[in-house]
C-alpha cells in the first residue's frame, strides 16, 4: 500500500517503501508495525548518516585541527566539509558563519551569553513571541534579568496565528532583538518572518531565527530571510543528537564575544591575557563533537538527494490529510491553524487526559508525545496543562495516518465509559 | 499487554467521581505536588491529630492514573497514623515500581495499581499524590 506513495514527484520516483528501507530503525523485528508519530521530538537516522559515524570512529578518530599526519588532517577535512555543507543547506554566504553546538538549546544560549549579555542594557526590550520553544525563552530571560532589558510577548489567536498588529504595536526603537521560531513545535504556525525582519531591521533591531522545526520540513536560506542568527538541532533533520548548528552574519559573529574559553578558541596566549582565533573557532573550545558534525553533514546529503522541496511536498501533503482525518472525528479539537503549517499537530480529545491518550496509543503500537512540549506559555494561552501531539517525517505514510486515526476512535470508544 | 490492566474499574471508578476533594479547613500540612514532565498538579491537605491523620484532601488536575491515585490514597490513611501511613507509602511505591513482591493483603483498594509496573512512563502519575504525602509526613514529624 505505502509503496504506491512517491515522495520524489521528478524523475526517478522514489517511494516511501525505498525511503523506509534506508532507515535501519523501521527495519529492526522490534519496531516491526510500530507507527512514530515524533519526528518533531527526534528524527530516526538513515544507514548514511550511522555509517559516516561508525566511519570516523573506525577510519580516522583523531582530534581536529591538532595532529600533523593523516588521519588528523583527514579528521578536520571531514569536519569543515561538514560545516560547508550546513552553510549550503540554510543558504548562508560562507561556512565561517556557522558554529558547531549541541543543538538549538545550546545555539540560543551562545546568543544570549555572547551577543545578549554584552549588547543589552536596562531599559532596551526584547520582542519575543508566547509561542517559543523553553530554549529560546528561558536564554533570554536569563539575559534580561542579568542586563535589566525587558522581554515583550506578542501573543497568537484562536487559530494560532501570532497577533502580527501586536508585534508592530511592540516594535520601537528601544527594541535590539526579536526572537522567534520558524515553525511553532506544539502548533504548527509558521509565522510571517518577512515582515517581521523587515520591520524590525527597519527600526535597527536584530533577529534570531528558531529553526529547529523548520530546517526539516522547509527549504531555508538565511541571506533571503535576512535573519540575523538562525539555530537548529541536527537529531531533528536526521542528524546525530548533540549536533547542531548556529547561524549569525559574518559582522555580527566577529564582534560577539566568545561563551566558552579553552583549547582551540585562542589566537595567542599570554600569562593573563589572550587574543581569540577567527571565526567561527573562536567560539568551538574544546574537542569538538566531530562525528556528530559529520553525521549532521551526512543526513543533510540525504535530504538533498531526496530534495527538501519533495520532503516538504510529502510532509504537507500527509498534514493535509491527517487534519482532513481528525476533523471528523468527535470531540476532536486541533490547536493551531489549519493551513500553511508544519506538519506537527497538537490536539485533544474530548476529556481524556492527553498522557493516557498517549498510553492508549502506545498500547496499539503509535508513538505519540504528550504534555507541554516545553512550551508553557503556549499552555497557559490554551488554557490546558497539555496536549497530544502527533507529527510527521518523510518515513511516514498516509496508511499510517490511516491507523493512528482508526485508533483515535478506538480511544475515543474505550475511555466513553469513563463519563 | 493488556491495557485494562492499567486502567483497572476502580481507577476509572475515581476518577470520575474523585473522594475527597477539596481541601481541608484549617489544615495543619499544605503540600504541592509537580509532575514537571506532563504538568500534573495536586494539593493535598491534611489534618494531624494525636499522630493520626484525621482529615486530608487533595485537589489539581491531571491524568487519569494521577487522579484515580489521589482519591484511593485519601480514603486509605484517613484515620491511619503517620507510621502506618509512611508503610503504606513504601509499599505503594515498592509496587508500582515493581521492585519486588509486595504483600497487598492490608492493601484494600491500593492493589488496583499493580498494572501501572508495567508502564514506566505512568510511575510517576501513580506516585504524585504519595510524593506530595511524603513530603508532608516528614514536614509533620520534624
Ligand atoms: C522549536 C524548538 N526550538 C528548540 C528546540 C530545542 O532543541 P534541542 O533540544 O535539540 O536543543 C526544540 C526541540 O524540541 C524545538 O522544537
Amino acid at each position: 500500500m505505502s509503496g504506491a506513495e512517491t515522495i520524489l514527484k521528478s524523475k526517478n520516483r522514489i517511494t516511501i517503501d525505498n525511503v523506509r528501507e534506508q532507515f535501519p530503525f523501521f527495519q529492526q523485528p522490534q519496531n516491526r508495525g510500530l507507527i512514530y508519530l515524533d519526528s518533531a521530538a527526534t528524527a530516526q537516522r538513515p544507514q548514511q548518516v550511522l555509517d559516516a559515524w561508525q566511519e570516523f570512529n573506525v577510519l580516522y578518530n583523531a582530534n581536529s585541527h591538532r595532529g600533523a599526519y593523516k588521519i588528523a588532517e583527514r579528521a578536520t577535512d571531514e569536519y569543515e566539509r561538514a560545516r560547508a555543507k550546513v552553510a549550503d543547506f540554510i543558504g548562508a554566504a560562507s561556512p565561517e558563519e556557522i558554529v558547531f553546538v549541541r543543538g538549538a538549546t545550546e545555539a540560543v544560549n551562545f546568543a544570549a551569553y555572547g551577543w545578549g549579555l554584552h549588547n543589552l542594557k536596562a531599559g532596551d526590550e526584547i520582542i519575543i513571541t508566547e509561542m517559543e520553544h523553553h530554549s529560546n525563552l528561558i536564554p533570554w530571560q536569563m539575559a534580561a534579568q542579568k542586563t535589566g532589558a525587558v522581554l515583550k510577548f506578542v501573543g497568537f489567536d484562536e487559530t494560532g496565528m501570532l497577533n502580527m498588529p501586536q508585534f508592530y504595536d511592540l516594535l520601537s526603537p528601544k527594541t535590539r532583538l526579536i526572537t522567534v521560531t520558524h515553525m511553532s513545535n506544539v502548533l504548527g504556525t509558521i509565522p510571517d518572518l518577512a515582515a517581521i525582519i523587515k520591520a524590525a531591521h527597519a527600526t535597527g533591531a536584530l533577529v534570531l531565527v528558531d529553526g529547529a522545526q523548520s530546517v526539516p520540513h522547509i527549504p531555508v536560506n538565511v541571506v533571503e530571510l535576512d535573519a540575523d542568527f538562525y539555530v537548529f538541532s541536527g537529531h531533528k533533520v536526521l542528524g546525530p543528537m548533540g549536533s547542531g548548528a548556529l547561524y549569525a552574519r559574518r559582522e555580527i559573529l566577529e564582534k560577539m564575544e566568545p561563551v566558552f574559553f579553552g583549547g582551540s578558541m585562542i589566537s595567542d596566549v599570554d600569562y593573563t591575557h589572550s587574543t581569540w582565533n577567527d571565526i567561527p573557532w573562536k567560539f568551538e573550545a574544546g574537542t569538538q563533537n566531530l562525528p556528530g558534525a559529520i553525521g549532521l553533514g551526512a543526513a543533510i546529503d540525504f535530504i538533498n538527494k531526496i530534495g527538501i522541496g519533495n520532503i516538504h511536498r510529502h510532509d504537507r501533503d500527509l498534514t493535509d490529510y491527517a487534519l482532513a482525518g481528525m476533523q471528523g472525528i468527535k470531540d476532536l479539537r486541533i490547536y493551531g491553524p489549519m493551513h500553511n503549517r508544519g506538519p506537527v499537530i497538537s490536539f485533544s480529545l474530548g476529556a481524556i487526559h492527553p498522557h493516557d491518550l498517549a498510553t492508549f496509543l502506545d498500547s496499539r503500537n503509535i508513538a505519540i508525545r504528550s504534555g507541554h512540549h516545553c512550551a508553557k506559555l503556549i499552555m497557559k494561552r490554551l488554557r490546558v496543562p497539555a496536549t497530544a501531539r502527533a507529527s510527521f517525517y518523510l518515513y511516514n505514510t498516509k496508511s499510517e495516518i490511516d491507523e493512528f486515526i482508526h485508533n483515535l476512535e478506538n480511544a475515543r470508544e474505550y475511555f466513553s465509559k469513563w463519563n | 499487554m493488556e491495557l485494562d490492566n492499567l486502567y483497572q474499574e476502580i481507577i476509572l471508578e475515581h476518577y470520575k467521581h474523585p473522594r475527597n476533594h477539596g481541601a481541608v479547613t484549617n489544615a495543619d500540612v499544605i503540600i504541592n505536588g509537580k509532575n514537571p514532565f506532563c504538568g500534573d498538579e495536586i494539593v493535598l491537605s491534611l489534618k494531624v491529630k494525636d499522630n493520626i491523620v484525621t482529615e486530608v484532601a487533595f485537589e489539581g488536575h491531571g491524568c487519569a492514573i494521577s487522579q484515580a491515585s489521589a482519591s484511593v490514597m485519601t480514603e486509605q490513611i484517613k484515620g491511619k497514623s503517620l507510621q502506618e501511613a509512611k508503610q503504606l507509602f513504601e509499599q505503594f511505591t515498592k509496587m508500582v515500581k515493581g521492585e519486588g513482591d509486595v504483600d497487598t493483603e492490608n492493601m484494600d483498594e491500593l492493589a488496583a495499581f499493580q498494572g501501572v509496573c508495567d508502564y514506566p512512563t505512568r510511575v510517576k502519575c501513580a506516585l504524585l499524590s504519595w510524593n506530595a504525602l511524603k513530603k508532608a509526613l516528614e514536614g509533620n514529624q520534624k
